[in-house]
């Protein structure tokens, strides 16, 4: 069962304050994400590869064409979506995680896990359990579950960006190069985290630098190829 | 879900000078908005007409009561003006001692806007602000201390105490954290931050500063020259944004 459509997704960047130079990044991308589907876009360094999760996460905003999700049984054009309709997608249906953690000043590891399961509604004991689990999974040692993320090594934010990332479980899940900076015994946990997601019926779509963990997790490649200047 | 504030083609002139023009949006219950731009880009004036503070010369403003029904907030009169600030409302001014009265106790000034909705009960008074001056991180045995001896920092934690504490359902905040040194802000951010959050407070904030806008709204409006040139999710205006005038603001942010 298909969850997201890409149809004819075009992204072009106008740079006003240099000339009004125009960066054409995607060029009517045509895409369908099934229901239980690891999708893994593959293609160089500049082939708009984040670009287009950004896009399909409403962070960006495409020039044309259309980027439907599944939504609460229905479909929905992000694309011409209000912004609290995105904020509905992003909150239940659409999950990204970035290869970077955005910290809070202050706020503890815990809390910003747990975070997203409190915006769905889920009381705060429980959400913090629930973070707990997670983190323990994947490895972050409990000692620093009270601190604010913003003194931890690169692959400790990684690992607490991803249990945010993951702890609601949504239908339509982007990841751009979720394990870069893990080693192999913590790509593992996030490579049987993605597959039980996706056993679980979600469907999919990354960036994953490391063959074998691209191996490891994808059903099916989505080549891309950086478009010639304008 | 429906809009608890309602704003269509609000303006307001200063003689020939444009404070803010054509301004139209809705805020919905539970939502921090902000409003980004530059000095003199028409955030504050937009802020003081949205409050009641200053009266527009064109548009309407419509806000939704409790019991589901519009109120028409241009042709209110003083008096239910006032009682609207006082029961529904609060406002978080950029400099905590326009905000705040300095010559009285720092549990007084909590309780007062309690006192104004006909709390009478001294002990049950002094609980709360005691209560309350925990909750913005001021040591409660300073309670009978009066605000002028208070660093800039602790006099604004205590005006949003004194804001919040009768849990208003909308709330306008003009730079709450300008002025303050970054540590400073970065505790008043994350406190504003959770109490919105637990408080399911809706509110509109005026900032210059892109990275608070970040950690705080999910919806921003650009204004330049007093009209909003750009308005959506706030990350995506940040990340992407449209506007001449939006990618100069962005560009312009010193990153570390």
């Amino acid at each position: 069962m298909p969850a997201l459509e890409l149809r004819g997704l075009t992204k072009s960047f106008e740079l006003h304050q240099q000339h009004g130079t125009r960066l054409d990044v995607l060029d009517a991308v045509d895409l369908t994400l099934h229901a239980g589907e690891c999708v893994a876009l593959a293609g160089p360094s500049g082939a708009g590869k984040s670009t287009l999760l950004r896009v399909i996460y409403a962070n960006y905003r495409p020039s044309q064409g259309a980027v439907r999700v599944r939504h609460d049984g229905h479909w929905l054009d992000l694309a011409n979506a209000t912004p609290h309709e995105v904020l509905a997608v992003r909150q239940r249906t659409l999950g990204y995680v970035s290869q970077f953690l955005r910290v809070i000043p202050r706020v503890p590891a815990l809390d910003i896990v747990a975070e997203p399961l409190l915006l769905a509604g889920t009381a705060a004991d429980e959400a913090r359990e629930r973070a707990g689990v997670l983190l323990q999974r994947l490895n972050v040692p409990a000692r620093l579950w009270s601190l604010p993320p913003g003194t931890f090594s690169g692959g400790e934010q990684q690992r607490v960006n991803i249990a945010r990332g993951l702890i609601v479980p949504r239908p339509v899940l982007l990841l751009d190069e979720p394990t870069a900076s893990l080693d192999a015994a913590n790509r593992e946990v996030v490579a049987g985290l993605l597959e039980e997601a996706r056993r679980a019926g979600a469907a999919i779509l990354g960036i994953f630098h490391d063959e074998d963990m691209r191996d490891r997790v994808a059903t099916r490649l989505f080549p891309m190829r950086p478009l010639a200047p304008n | 879900m429906s809009a608890l504030l309602q704003v269509r083609g609000l303006s307001r002139r200063y003689g020939a000078r444009i404070g803010c023009a054509e301004v139209s949006f809705d805020l919905h219950p539970g939502e921090l908005l902000c409003i980004v731009g530059e000095s003199g880009s028409g955030k504050s004036t937009l802020l003081n007409a949205l409050a009641g503070r200053l009266a527009p010369d064109a548009g309407s403003l419509r806000y939704r009561q409790r019991d589901g029904s519009w109120l028409e907030l241009g042709a209110l009169d003083e008096a239910n003006r006032r009682r609207l600030a006082r029961e529904e409302w609060g406002f978080v001014t950029q400099n905590p001692r326009d905000g705040l009265r300095l010559d009285v106790s720092a549990g007084a000034n909590v309780a007062e806007r309690l006192m104004a909705l006909g709390e009478r009960n001294y002990a049950e008074l002094r609980a709360t602000a005691s209560a309350w001056l925990e909750r913005v991180e001021i040591d409660p045995a300073r309670i009978d201390d009066a605000p002028g001896a208070f660093s800039g920092g602790m006099q604004q934690r205590l005006q949003i105490a004194r804001t919040l504490v009768t849990r208003p359902r909308l709330v306008f905040m003009d730079e709450p954290t300008a002025g303050l040194d970054v540590s400073v802000q970065a505790r008043i951010l994350d406190l504003l931050r959770r109490l919105v959050t637990e408080l399911d407070l809706a509110a509109v904030m005026v900032t210059h500063d892109l990275a608070v806008a970040r950690l705080l709204a999910a919806r921003t409006l650009v204004m330049q020259r007093g009209r909003v040139v750009e308005s959506g999710l706030t990350d995506q205006i940040l990340d992407d944004p449209q506007h001449p005038y939006t990618q100069l603001l962005v560009s312009s942010v010193l990153t570390t």
